[in-house]
């Protein structure tokens, strides 16, 4: 197979007209690598600051995404059992290690909270969010321990916390916060639009196709402050 | 897939004479332009967007070469691996072999065109492997023994009644007897069948909307969520690729993104956006354990320098089919390979040659739609007329093209002789056209008369208006 690396690399250096590029090139595109510069950031996603929460919650319901609204942590596993029982659902949920979740009053609350990967069967999963991009209501998550990430996508109902402080404009931003937090990628990454859907029959759009049928977010905004970066 | 694009005009007739097609089509026709455009007109950096796509493209192609060794370095680093293939046998057989390795016996996919393009579900079968398509277009065609019309439709040429009776022919075997009608009700039954497949496969495949230079990771851009249950829950992920997909950050991504989906579907953003980087990290309770970029070339390293390079560009939003009329008429099959609709009229001459796929670079009214909505800026019409060159070079044309072309240059070249001639015919033409200003049928041009009339010139060709002063009120 080195033969074929070797063979498809001079093809593209002979149509470019040249050999391996220069080192001092080289160190050109690495540094570009290492210091991405942005590109052209629709002005959408530089609104003000006191904005950006708005304009996901507009954008997320768009998508077809629910929204409830939580001012304290410890209302969490109250608005789990609601929302579950609302779907005719059983006050169960499978989740990870989320150092958020684990110090809350689930017994209290009733519900059952199993701390693992999904499996098929589960009824509903509930992960929380690295960040949340106003621009298109898009949720991001990270794979590992905390979320994994098959909860994104085996059980029919998702919910996912995410903490108003966590709402960033654009994509670029929330790259830029998972740099500044984590160094690099985790194995996945998923940035979530709403629940599942596909138009694959007719055009007709239908929700849930294989992942989630339904996507609720549990929107943790402490105070007008806190929800303003 | 054994291209069949010698046969397009054949493919074509029977096309505009099967009812069930035109009704699909209709739905291809009635939903995507307008989705795209109202997309678009909310967004009013979209042009400027364009042009940062097309440049991001072309900074990448000039390097490709460098970010491809960066990529791979990446993937390594991860504890990935990746695996070069200059051609569908060696992409196919590089599979096979990781498939092998792990004693796989079922494999699940996601959507790919670049697997179709190399045939891997037909390889993988004839090797004692079952492929199993995950997205639900991709697993009705699957069930039919099809392939895809279009590439992010691909059942976009079936109506309702022929999957209804795709799934009352192939589900009975799950315990489904019940012959469903509600597109609601179909795909509800086609995931719980292919929830017990994503659970048993032992390798899953997904394609590579891009695959990012800095960070190693490859992207997949899905509605269902099929590729990401494809590729997390099987013990082994491979990835095919082919090797334009390779965009240098996660920044330039960010670009791509805010173009791809707008263009292709007319959402926001797509539901699901996947970044994978490597196999599964020690502390992780789920992922695959193995993680395999296959890198294919299949011709396209040999585009880069020539005049098809800007089609190396392409990120495989379908705009320009869903708003070609050629398409809208006539659905992907009639193109006769994977890749239909201008963008395939461009790539499948340089993939499977322009003695098999010289038709289809005819096949287009150079209306300019396609440019004009394309993300990324291809041109399009431009490439198409440079297959037609070629093709006339390497006297691939039909006779009674060549002599056509041959009589008017001859009449070209002689002015005298040009307008003489013109004058007379457009004299003529007008005087059969009588009062109604149309003709009904004219020897020569029965291919445009049988269907529709043809306006008659006014009766003075250009230079004689020129030469009477009517030039306008420019002297």
């Amino acid at each position: 197979m080195s033969e074929a690396r070797s063979r498809i690399l001079d093809t593209i250096r002979r149509g470019l007209g040249r050999g391996p590029l220069p080192e001092a090139q080289q160190a050109t595109l690495r540094e570009r690598l290492t210091n991405p510069p942005r590109n052209l950031i629709p002005a959408r996603a530089l609104a003000a600051p006191e904005r950006l929460l708005g304009l996901f919650r507009d954008m997320a319901e768009e998508a077809a995404a629910g929204i409830t609204p939580l001012s304290r942590e410890s209302e969490i596993p109250a608005a789990v059992v609601n929302w579950l029982e609302a779907q005719g659902l059983p006050a169960s949920i499978v989740t990870g290690e989320a150092p958020l979740l684990s110090s809350l009053a689930w017994e209290a609350a009733g519900i059952q909270v199993q701390r693992r990967a999904a499996r098929a069967g589960d009824q509903a999963a509930l992960s929380v969010a690295f960040a949340g991009i106003a621009e298109t209501g898009t949720l991001m998550l990270l794979s590992g321990p905390e979320n994994p990430s098959s909860l994104n996508f085996l059980p029919d109902n998702h919910l996912v916390v995410l903490a108003a402080s966590t709402v960033v404009g654009s994509y670029e931003d929330a790259w830029a916060e998972l740099r500044r937090q984590h160094g690099s990628l985790p194995r996945t990454v998923n940035l979530i639009t709403g629940p599942s859907r596909s138009a694959d029959i007719e055009q007709k759009l239908q929700m849930g196709a294989h992942g989630p049928i339904r996507l609720q977010i549990l929107l943790l905004a402490p105070s007008l402050e806190a929800a303003v970066r | 897939m054994q291209p069949v694009s010698h046969a397009f005009k054949e493919n074509a007739r029977r096309a505009l004479e099967d009812p069930a097609l035109q009704r699909a089509l209709g739905n291809l026709r009635a939903g995507f332009p307008s989705r795209r455009a109202a997309a678009i007109a909310r967004l009013p950096e979209f042009d400027a967007l364009r042009d940062c796509g097309r440049d991001l493209k072309e900074h990448a192609i000039a390097h490709l070469d460098f970010y491809l060794e960066q990529f791979e370095a990446r993937v390594q680093e991860r504890g990935g691996q990746v695996h070069w293939a200059r051609d569908s046998e060696e992409a196919c057989h590089a599979v096979l072999e990781i498939c092998r390795r792990v004693g796989a016996k079922m494999v699940t996919k996601g959507k790919s065109m670049v697997s179709e393009e190399i045939a891997l579900n037909e390889y993988l079968s004839a090797n004692g492997i079952e492929p199993v398509e995950t997205d639900l277009g991709e697993y009705i065609l699957q069930l039919r023994g099809e392939h895809p019309s279009h590439i992010i439709v691909p059942a976009i040429h079936l109506n309702r009644d022929q999957i209804s009776d795709a799934f009352e022919a192939h589900h009975g075997q799950y315990g489904y007897n019940k012959r469903l009608e509600e597109p609601s009700e179909l795909m509800n039954e086609a995931r719980q069948v292919l929830r017990r497949k994503f659970i048993a496969a032992d390798v899953g495949i997904t394609g590579a909307n891009f695959c990012i230079a800095e960070t190693g990771s490859t992207v997949i851009v899905t509605n269902e969520g099929n590729g990401d249950l494809t590729q997390l829950l099987p013990k082994v992920h491979v990835v095919i690729s082919s090797i334009e997909k390779v965009v240098p950050t996660l920044e330039d991504v960010c670009t791509f993104l805010r173009l791809l989906s707008r263009s292709a579907t007319g959402q926001e953003l797509t539901v699901y956006t996947t970044f994978s980087t490597g196999p599964r990290r020690p502390e992780d309770p789920d992922g695959p354990e193995e993680f395999h970029v296959v890198l294919v070339d299949n011709g396209r390293s040999q585009m880069v320098g020539t005049e098809f390079q800007p089609m190396l560009r392409c990120i495989r939003c379908a705009a320009c089919m869903n708003y070609c009329p050629v398409y809208g008429a006539i659905g992907g099959h009639a193109y006769g390979w994977v890749y239909p609709g201008p963008m395939g009229a461009v790539l499948t001459p340089q993939l499977v040659g322009i003695e098999e796929a010289g038709h289809l670079p005819n096949a287009s009214t150079f209306c300019g739609r396609c440019e004009a909505v394309c993300p990324v800026h291809i041109p399009l019409p431009k490439m198409m007329r440079h297959w037609r060159e070629r093709e006339f070079e390497r006297h691939l044309s039909p006779r009674s093209v060549r002599m056509g072309l041959a009589g008017w240059a001859f009449v070209a070249r002689r002015p005298a002789l040009y307008r003489r001639l013109t004058g007379t015919a457009v004299a003529v033409l007008r005087a059969l056209a009588g009062r109604s200003g149309r003709l009904r049928s004219l020897p020569l041009a029965t291919g445009w008369t049988a269907w529709r009339d043809l306006p008659a010139p006014e009766g003075r060709t250009f230079m004689q208006r020129w030469q009477r002063g009517e030039g306008g009120g420019a002297s």
